[in-house]
């Protein structure tokens, strides 16, 4: 019985656990709820997977009103893989949590944490699996919310501005996407985002459709950070806490990507108004903006987390420039680096936490000598760093790999070119980190000998094996991201 | 404004109207204008009224703040409980039709006990808000 429900199940277990935790008010409870809970969404998100691998779609009627009237929920291939990579980042950060929220949140306020976490990941579950455009945006804000508590929750007073800065932005972001789906509706009649995207060809002739692709493009890039549009990210993922941090870099962008996509490809590909607007072009061109300056950027940073916050944004590039491409090869770049990105910045910002409890800041002059005094937490991060640059026997180059062949099959060679050149910018940062990490005399801001918390450094380098691990194994990661690019471009799932 | 006497035997005879309105407010959604939102506000604003009158330490001797924060909790609760029963009574989430034998019976058994969550969270955000903006000045 339990099987027909999986789709509801993922988002509101989470959901029913926030405030649960909100009349426990205890924080060590709190803590026990969001990991059961997280864990639960996990473990449906694989059965779903499971199930839409057999079945090709899973619909699910919320409240018995039959799509298109009612709410659907719709998980396909591609929805079911941001779901399973939102669900195991929400699941590998909720355990880690404990002793780092510990450390960077006020006593008083741990439990709300937790119940800030619940709500963020049911929100972007739910943002992954419905199918209706409007019970998407409340999706939206229901993580978006939670996001900017999140981040104000930071120990640094900072934090408050960079939440109110994310606050300001994101909401333009949300009203943009909402002012889109107000016109698709009024020229459609339609919310549910499968029977938009039927009914769109008939109506696609006049203004109001590229306007509606227009404002949902602009909105999605802000939410996902698409340069010159992520001035949000940088402040917010470096003043968070760092738990947050880790989770929010893994999955919130990634997910506005999804959303991105689903309305480029699933509801305007199969009518002419792509055809309109130089939707292509403009996303090539910003994302080679966004990977060139936001790496240079990164370069030249004195706080860690602030390094890897740029680097997202340049990382972002890559898939919005798989997106741009819009071949199978390039749309598989693009899905297969949403996990690939998402787990190896996960791993990062997760060590960076250890870094962040250990020595009070991950700021340059912390991290010194780091080689000696928590070898574990330096060789993870070096490892991870090889993922972000594209290492062969990472994930990371899993996703260059198809990048290329991507710009190669659209026939433009000069871009796989760049791909290739603009890594070395990462080798920059990274070997930034190797160098004060391995080739620094310690100085006084370094933490004293000694690894992080054993819990914390556990889920860490379970993501760090996972870097490694989808480097060679890419049956989960590039299939699933194949079959979802298939299915974006129309053929058969 | 304890001490005017006007103010307390008005806000005195007012403030039960005022909870019934509520009550009104909500039971009547059903029929005309209405619902748990407006009735979760209006039943807030008459606490509200209660604290300006006799002051902030009054209103929260009736509406302890630990009451008003498991308020917000509760209502949702309520909501998605009723959306496990839905569930449980072997039906989709949030299924109204099989909460009774009847499925127009069973809507609107499920909508009545919505609109109570959403009253109740309503009602303590409107109340927590409030607080905290109230209690702000005399902490500073």
């Amino acid at each position: 019985m339990i099987a027909a429900h999986l789709p509801a199940l993922a988002v509101v277990v989470p959901l029913a656990a926030a405030p649960l935790i909100v009349l426990v008010r205890h924080a060590g409870a709190a803590w026990a709820l969001a990991v059961a809970a997280a864990w639960f969404s996990f473990g449906a998100s694989l059965a779903l997977a499971a199930q839409v691998a057999d079945a090709g779609v899973v619909s699910y009627a919320m409240g018995n009103w039959p799509p298109p009237w009612g709410i659907e929920y719709r998980v396909d291939a591609l929805s079911a893989f941001v779901v399973v990579l939102v669900s195991a980042i929400g699941a590998a950060v909720a355990p880690y949590a404990l002793k780092s929220v510990a450390a960077e949140v006020p006593g008083e306020l741990r439990y709300l944490y937790y119940a800030m976490h619940c709500l963020c990941l049911a929100g972007l579950l739910g943002m992954a699996m419905t199918g209706d455009a409007f019970n998407l945006f409340v999706f939206m804000e229901v993580a978006s919310l939670a996001m900017y508590v999140l981040i104000a929750l930071g120990r640094d007073r900072r934090a408050l501005l960079a939440s109110y800065q994310y606050l300001l932005l994101g909401t333009i972001g949300a009203t943009f996407y909402v002012i889109g789906v107000g016109v698709l509706y009024l020229q459609t009649g339609t919310l549910n985002i499968a029977d938009m995207a039927a009914r769109l060809p008939a109506v696609a002739g006049g203004r109001p459709a590229p306007a509606a692709l227009a404002f949902i493009t602009a909105g999605m890039s802000l939410k996902l950070a698409l340069f010159p549009l992520h001035l949000w990210l940088p402040n917010a993922y470096a003043y968070a806490p760092s738990a947050a941090t880790a989770f929010l870099a893994a999955t919130a962008t990634k997910v506005s990507v999804y959303v991105l996509l689903r309305f480029h490809f699933s509801v305007f590909g199969e009518s002419a108004v792509t055809a309109l607007l130089p939707m292509p072009e403009i996303l090539i061109a910003l994302s080679i903006a966004a990977i060139v300056t936001a790496s240079l950027v990164a370069v030249w940073q004195a706080d860690f987390k602030r390094l890897l916050a740029y680097s997202s944004v340049a990382q972002i590039g890559y898939i919005t420039l798989g997106i741009g491409l819009a071949t199978r090869d390039g749309l598989t770049a693009a899905v297969v680096h949403l996990f690939n990105h998402g787990i190896t910045k996960g791993a990062l910002f997760l060590l960076a936490g250890g870094i962040v409890l250990r020595a009070g800041g991950a700021r340059f002059e912390n991290l010194r000598g780091l080689g000696r005094s928590m070898p574990l937490t330096a060789l993870g991060i070096t490892l991870a760093g090889l993922s972000l640059i594209g290492v062969p026997g990472t994930a990371g180059f899993i996703s260059k790999w198809y990048l290329v062949l991507g710009a190669i099959e659209a026939g433009m060679w000069w871009l796989a070119a760049l791909v290739v050149l603009t890594s070395l910018i990462a080798v920059v940062y990274v070997w930034r980190f190797v160098e004060a990490a391995y080739l620094s005399e310690p100085g006084e801001a370094a933490p004293r000998p000694g690894e992080a918390p054993m819990p914390m450094l556990v889920v860490s380098w379970l993501m760090v094996a996972a870097c490694l691990w989808f480097g060679f194994d890419t049956s989960f990661t590039v299939g699933g991201a194949s079959r979802a690019a298939q299915l974006l471009l129309g053929g058969a799932p | 404004m304890k001490r005017e006497p006007v103010l307390r035997v008005v806000g005195k005879m007012l403030i039960p109207y005022m909870l019934v309105f509520a009550l009104y407010v909500q039971f009547h959604g059903d029929f005309g204008p209405g619902g748990g939102f407006q009735a979760g506000v209006i039943s807030a604003a008459a606490v509200i009224f209660y604290a300006i009158i006799f002051g902030l330490p009054a209103a929260r001797r009736v509406m302890p703040e630990a009451l008003v924060e498991a308020m917000v909790a509760a209502g949702a609760l309520l909501y998605i409980a009723v959306g496990f029963a839905g569930l449980l009574l072997g039906g989709n989430y949030l299924d109204y039709f099989v909460l009774d034998t009847d499925p127009v019976a069973g809507q609107h058994r499920g909508i009545f006990w919505v609109e109570v969550g959403v009253l109740v969270t309503v009602s303590g955000v409107m109340l927590k808000i409030f607080y905290m903006f109230a209690g702000r000045q005399r902490e500073d």
